[in-house]
């Protein structure tokens, strides 16, 4: 009988951490099986970052670092530049990339550095429990915006894509989401096209992945997904801003 | 090799890269300015690479990724830049990472000047980055010391996975000194020191039994593992006290009637006053701890003769050392302290006239 679904040798036996209804096992599976398919598994590296996605130095299985919150893209520097023979990829959430790192991935950006950064975005911090990131919608209720985030004390939220779409080096940035079957087969092209160009040493790639996060948001899986469809893609648009492999 | 007028900062580059590092990240910062630039020069005639990172945060990150690789890494900056290290030191302490930092100490607290001061001590020695961590810290006193330190650091940074800092100051810095430097290491040779790490670095992987997955982290969740992880960095910091204490005696013997303590640009001052005291047949001498973690607790205290009055500490801060000599000399007789900040730095005439007034 031919087998058709598999773990991906590019992902340990470790069951995953995350809550039932969690959507970053779908972009674990997604980065692997990418790293798999173009026989990156045994070149490659990871950094993990602080966040729900702590454990991924757990997880996926080639060897991995963990970083200090928002620090992941110099860390991935630093081992670019120590490894150049190998690749590296970063996997950050939003509270992580966009709030406390937010030098470093503009920075790595910038430089236009060999790696791929897989942003999750699912508008809230999970690990810490529930509280504001700097992805938050307006008028959205998370444990430190309990009466809602106002825009007129804390701001919008940040579109990083866009916003490093602005800067002249990256090679390849995409949004994309993971809310249905139909959007992640979208998903996974545009993460293999990230580790595709990683592969070809093109340059700076970056997916921004449209998440859930059912725990914190209080609402049942879903439920939570068509609450992201109403609320965060008319905000947080997919599709790509850059990729200079078909410019 | 002949000796070359040198600054320490462009000395302590010069003999790093000789050492086989081959990858600096930092972020400009007065007064170990010359040391970035030595390195944007002559990283690239090496094949090595220079990177001028965004932050002092950033640079430190880069540093646990290149060492999480096994490979020669440093950087180096001034004190308010060193604080802002200071998590990333940690994190490199906790990964066992072997990497060497510089601090190119400067006037404090806050922004501070930009002139030689001592204040960074308890920094370096005491903690400084959060955690129960232990950096091997090294305390240069001219530039041939500071450059020959930079081997010395990456040899000790490699054997026990740790990081190690030199804590030189801005006069050692912006000074410049006859420096000799060793022969550099070959291609080979620079190979050879990173290869020893491969059974725990972040390396090319094979398929089959010799696939590994390591992981370079400090997180461990469970308390009980967290606790044997600290109490195994212990056992290490142990072995490292055992193996590497280093200091300086100087005129120390039966006739002291003073012993002093200093280290780094203090120790030379304290040197001169000593020399001119001797003409006037007065005898003190001096312990100048090369390393000062681990610290010479028994070396102190040995010094201290039988016809020793006081133990006098001088340093460029506020007495910091100062609390680990009264814990080596621990109340067997009184123990002064006299020390100037803000970045001015005593005279040897300074020191005479403290010294003098104790006979």
């Amino acid at each position: 009988m031919e087998k058709i679904a598999y773990r991906p040798e590019s992902l340990t036996k470790t069951p995953f951490t995350y809550c039932p209804g969690c959507l970053h096992g779908v972009a674990h599976r997604l980065v692997a099986e990418a790293i798999e398919e173009q026989g990156l598994t045994n070149k490659m590296t990871g950094v993990a970052p602080v966040g729900c996605s702590v454990f991924a130095y757990k997880f996926f299985n080639f060897d991995m670092a963990q970083a200090a919150h928002g620090r992941a893209p110099a860390v991935a520097t630093g081992i670019k530049r120590a490894r150049p023979d190998m690749h590296v990829f970063t996997y950050q959430g939003d509270g992580d990339l966009a709030a406390i790192g937010t030098a470093e991935i503009v920075h790595a950006a910038n430089r236009g550095e060999q790696m791929s950064v897989f942003f999750v975005n699912n508008a809230i911090y999970g690990m810490t429990g529930g509280q504001m990131a700097p992805t938050t919608l307006p008028e959205m209720k998370t444990t430190t915006s309990p009466y809602g985030r106002k825009t007129d004390d804390i701001g919008f939220p940040i579109r990083v894509s866009e916003l490093l779409a602005t800067l002249v080096a990256p090679y390849y940035i995409e949004r994309v989401s993971l809310l249905t079957p139909a959007d992640i087969l979208k998903a996974k092209k545009a993460v293999s096209k990230a580790i595709q160009y990683n592969k070809e040493g093109r340059g700076f790639t970056f997916v921004e992945l449209i998440s859930t996060c059912p725990t914190n948001w209080g609402i049942d899986p879903i439920k939570s997904r068509d609450w992201a469809k109403e609320n965060m893609l008319p905000f947080f648009k997919v599709g790509c801003l850059r990729d200079k492999g078909v410019e | 090799m002949a000796k070359i007028l040198m600054k320490g900062n462009e000395a302590v580059a010069e003999a790093a890269i000789r050492s086989g590092c081959r990858l600096y990240f930092a972020y400009p910062i007065t007064p170990q300015s010359e040391l970035i630039e030595y390195m944007a020069r002559m990283m690239p005639k090496v094949n090595g690479c220079f990177l001028q990172a965004e932050s002092e945060v950033s640079a430190i990150n880069m540093v646990y990724g290149a060492a999480g690789c096994g490979k020669r890494v440093m950087t180096s900056s001034s004190s308010p830049g060193i604080s802002l290290k200071m998590e990333g030191i940690s994190y490199i302490a906790g990964a066992e990472l072997p990497a060497v930092i510089v601090n190119v100490q400067r006037g404090g607290p806050g922004l501070g000047d930009i002139q030689p001061a001592q204040g960074d001590y308890f920094q370096a020695v005491k903690g400084g980055g959060h955690g129960d961590y232990q950096l091997i810290v090294m305390a240069p006193a001219s530039v041939q010391e500071f450059a020959d330190m930079a081997s010395e650091a990456f040899d000790l940074a490699d054997k026990y996975r740790n990081p190690v800092m030199i804590l030189a100051d801005g006069m050692l810095g912006q000074m410049m000194e006859p420096v000799e430097f060793k022969e550099p290491l070959s291609d080979a040779e620079i190979e050879a020191k990173g290869k020893q790490h491969d059974s725990w670095c972040i390396c090319p992987n094979e398929d089959g039994e010799g696939k590994h997955h390591h992981e370079i982290n400090s997180l461990e969740i469970d308390p009980l593992v967290l606790e044997k992880h600290v109490n195994d960095l212990y056992k290490k910091y142990d072995v490292i006290t055992q193996n590497e204490i280093r200091y300086e005696e100087f005129n120390v013997s039966d006739d002291n009637e003073i012993l002093c303590v200093a280290w780094g640009t203090a120790s030379r001052i304290v040197k001169s006053a000593i020399n001119e005291l001797k003409k006037d047949g007065k005898s003190v001498g001096l312990i100048r701890p090369i390393n000062v973690w681990p610290y010479p607790y028994e070396a102190v205290a040995k010094a201290i003769g039988p016809k020793v009055k006081k133990v006098y500490v001088f340093e460029l801060n506020k007495g910091q050392m100062l609390d680990d000599v009264k814990i080596a000399v621990n109340g067997k007789v009184p123990v002064d302290f006299w020390g100037k900040v803000g970045g001015i730095v005593f005279t040897p005439a300074e020191i005479q006239a403290k010294l003098e007034a104790c006979f």
